[in-house]
């Protein structure tokens, strides 16, 4: 790989000599440096064999089981009858309903976060740095704690309904409906698309929109025809960044959430930890993984560089 | 990072006429939008930070200063006990992840090797899966392999701080070879070259030129790592046995039984425990970073926390 390797075995003897072993020392060289590679990688590939990829693999074995009468599973003859019940009406609405609420949320992030990058991308940078800080700061910050605050601001006699019942809206009730789902999923995911979209806009030479208004483009046509098309990467890669999580979230929709808005990720929970019925629950984590994988290739497609 | 932001910044700011900053209606919306997103970034922590010093059962209403509930939170001994196994997970799981890790970035981007397109892959797939699916994975694996382990070698695993481990590492072992990956890719490999050259070992090479370079990388890294195990729920919960799990699978327990004044306590020493790691971890990229090189290494840096 490196030139040292080629030339380090010192070739000695005259010119014929060297020209006949030249191709050999580079397989040489070639070799030793991908058996070093390999034992470089060796310890973590080792590791993610037996701790991801086989637990990997056990899922979707499972995925084909049965489900015997004790709450236990039956490995022996595989079927698809867990994938079948992928189809019931109850795991369909889970289903659809995890992917409406996945993307109103997607949605959501976009109108905010789009404005909000330009925003801080037209600042001077001593601003922009400032106010990027300010962004990192809630997207370090515990993810449990940050949805648990919701649950104060919207619970019975709390700061939300407070301000609702001043305005005269009432004493509206928005804690365990799926309106407080979105809300918990927007705040934890907000920075999500906000990062991709600010690294794009910023990218883009803002001597382009100039010009675009000095040909008499107004502010919705420079936005339509220059800034959108554009920043087009970064808004998929946004979206994709807060799709993924929000589809299989978990913690959000059981600490805002209610009984009657269970998503994907509590129903996978509740077939492991209450319902026992693992060979369901495996077959719909394998189906969400897929799904995932798909959504991913398509950003990488799409000219997305960063995870 | 923010090293960075100045770098480009100052290249297109040369770029940016007046025409191209919003005028107008335009501009009060932008401005507006901006400060409506920070209050909406800042004002539930902040309202938390306040309702866990008021005196009232009823969590959300004010009812007077009290410090009681971060008394009560000092003599509840499940929650120190939790927090002393999140913080030995976490220790654990952050200096395997990071030594592994930082070997996979360095066998990946200096080396080619047989598998190592396989071995690519499945190291970006733990960043991809959902947590749910990892967390069936992780004790689907653990079902299976405990007793197997134990009739074989001898070693009895309960589930608890080593089945944690075990996972947190899983996962975060991806995160930290991005990060250093990205950091890799930008360093100049000619360095690493001439330290050869002059005959020293690979070793030394690693030890003094390409460490040196990649250190911010790293303690990036290993910042993530950190805080993805302090603050995963999911997989812990699933691998962790009764009495031995981690703060935030415990305070989540307790979410679910019904909010109490404590929960709001314990909340805010968490909050201001991953806002200390943050500044921490600004410090001290002001201080190494500025020594690396200004490559667009550090574009992959953020993001990179975004796919979880």
């Amino acid at each position: 790989m490196t030139i040292t390797e080629i030339v380090a075995p010192e070739p000695s003897g005259d010119e014929n000599e060297v020209a006949a072993a030249t191709p050999e020392f580079e397989r040489a060289a070639k070799r030793a440096a991908s058996r070093r590679g390999f034992l470089i990688a060796l310890p973590a590939y080792f590791y993610l064999v037996l701790f991801f990829a086989i637990p990997l693999v056990i899922v979707m074995v499972y995925s084909f089981a049965t489900r015997n009468r004790f709450g236990g599973t039956d490995l022996s003859g595989w079927n698809l009858d867990a994938y079948r019940k992928l189809s019931e009406p109850l795991v369909r609405d889970i289903l659809f309903r995890s992917l409406w609420l996945a993307l109103i949320t997607t949605v959501i992030c976009l109108i905010i976060a789009y404005p909000f990058s330009y925003y801080l991308a037209t600042r001077t940078p001593t601003i922009r740095n400032v106010m990027l800080v300010f962004v990192m700061i809630p997207f370090w910050t515990n993810f449990l704690v940050r949805n648990y605050a919701w649950r104060v601001l919207l619970g019975t006699n709390g700061p939300v309904s407070k301000a609702t019942d001043f305005v005269g809206l009432g004493d509206t009730r928005i804690l365990f409906t799926p309106t407080a789902v979105v809300i918990g999923l927007v705040y934890g995911f907000l920075p999500f698309m906000i990062l991709p979209l600010y690294a794009s806009l910023e990218r883009i030479d803002l001597g382009l929109v100039e010009a675009s208004r000095d040909l008499y483009a107004n502010g919705f046509q420079t936005f339509r025809r220059i800034l959108l098309p554009l920043s087009m990467p970064g808004v998929i890669a946004g979206s994709i960044l807060v799709f993924i999580p929000s589809l299989g979230a978990y913690v959000t929709p059981e600490i805002l959430g209610g009984a009657k808005t269970t998503l994907l990720g509590s129903y996978i929970v509740t077939q492991f930890l209450t319902a026992r019925n693992w060979p369901v629950g495996a077959s719909l984590s394998f189906t969400l993984t897929v799904v995932m994988l798909f959504a991913t290739i398509l950003y990488f497609r799409k000219g997305g560089r960063t995870l | 990072m923010v090293e960075r932001y100045e770098s480009i910044n100052s290249e297109s700011t040369g770029m940016s006429g007046d025409t191209a900053k919003p005028r107008g209606t335009t501009k009060w919306l932008l401005s507006t939008n901006a400060i409506l997103v920070y209050v909406f970034f800042y004002a539930p922590i902040i309202l938390l930070l306040i309702f866990s010093f008021s005196d009232n059962r009823n969590v959300g209403t004010w009812g007077g200063f009290t410090l009681d509930w971060y008394r009560e939170f000092a003599a509840n001994e499940p929650i120190q006990d939790s927090i002393w196994i999140s913080v030995k997970v976490a220790l654990v799981s952050t200096g395997v992840s990071v030594v592994l890790g930082t070997m996979a970035a360095l066998a990946l981007e200096r080396f080619r090797f047989r598998g190592d397109r396989v071995f690519d892959g499945l190291l970006y797939l733990p960043i991809i899966i959902p947590d749910v699916t990892m967390a069936v994975m992780m004790l689907l694996f653990f079902s299976q392999f405990l007793d197997l382990i134990d009739s074989v070698l001898g070693i009895q695993i309960t589930k608890g701080f080593t089945t944690i481990a075990i996972s947190h590492i899983a996962f975060s072992i991806s995160f930290v070879s991005i990060v250093v990956r990205a950091r890799l890719a930008g360093m100049d490999e000619r360095l690493e070259e001439a330290a050869l050259d002059l005959y020293a070992t690979r070793w030394k090479t690693f030890r003094h030129i390409t460490l040196p370079q990649i250190a911010p990388g790293v303690a990036g890294g290993a910042l993530l790592a950190l805080t993805l195990s302090l603050d995963d729920v999911v997989i812990t919960q699933f691998v962790s046995g009764p009495g031995a799990t981690t703060l935030p699978v415990y305070v989540f327990g307790l979410i679910r039984r019904g909010v109490t004044p404590l929960i709001n306590s314990v909340s805010v020493l968490m909050l201001a425990a991953s806002v200390l790691l943050v500044i921490l971890s600004l410090l001290a990229q002001r201080t190494t970073g500025s020594k690396g090189p200004p490559a667009d290494a550090d574009t992959d840096d953020e993001p990179s926390r975004v796919g979880i």
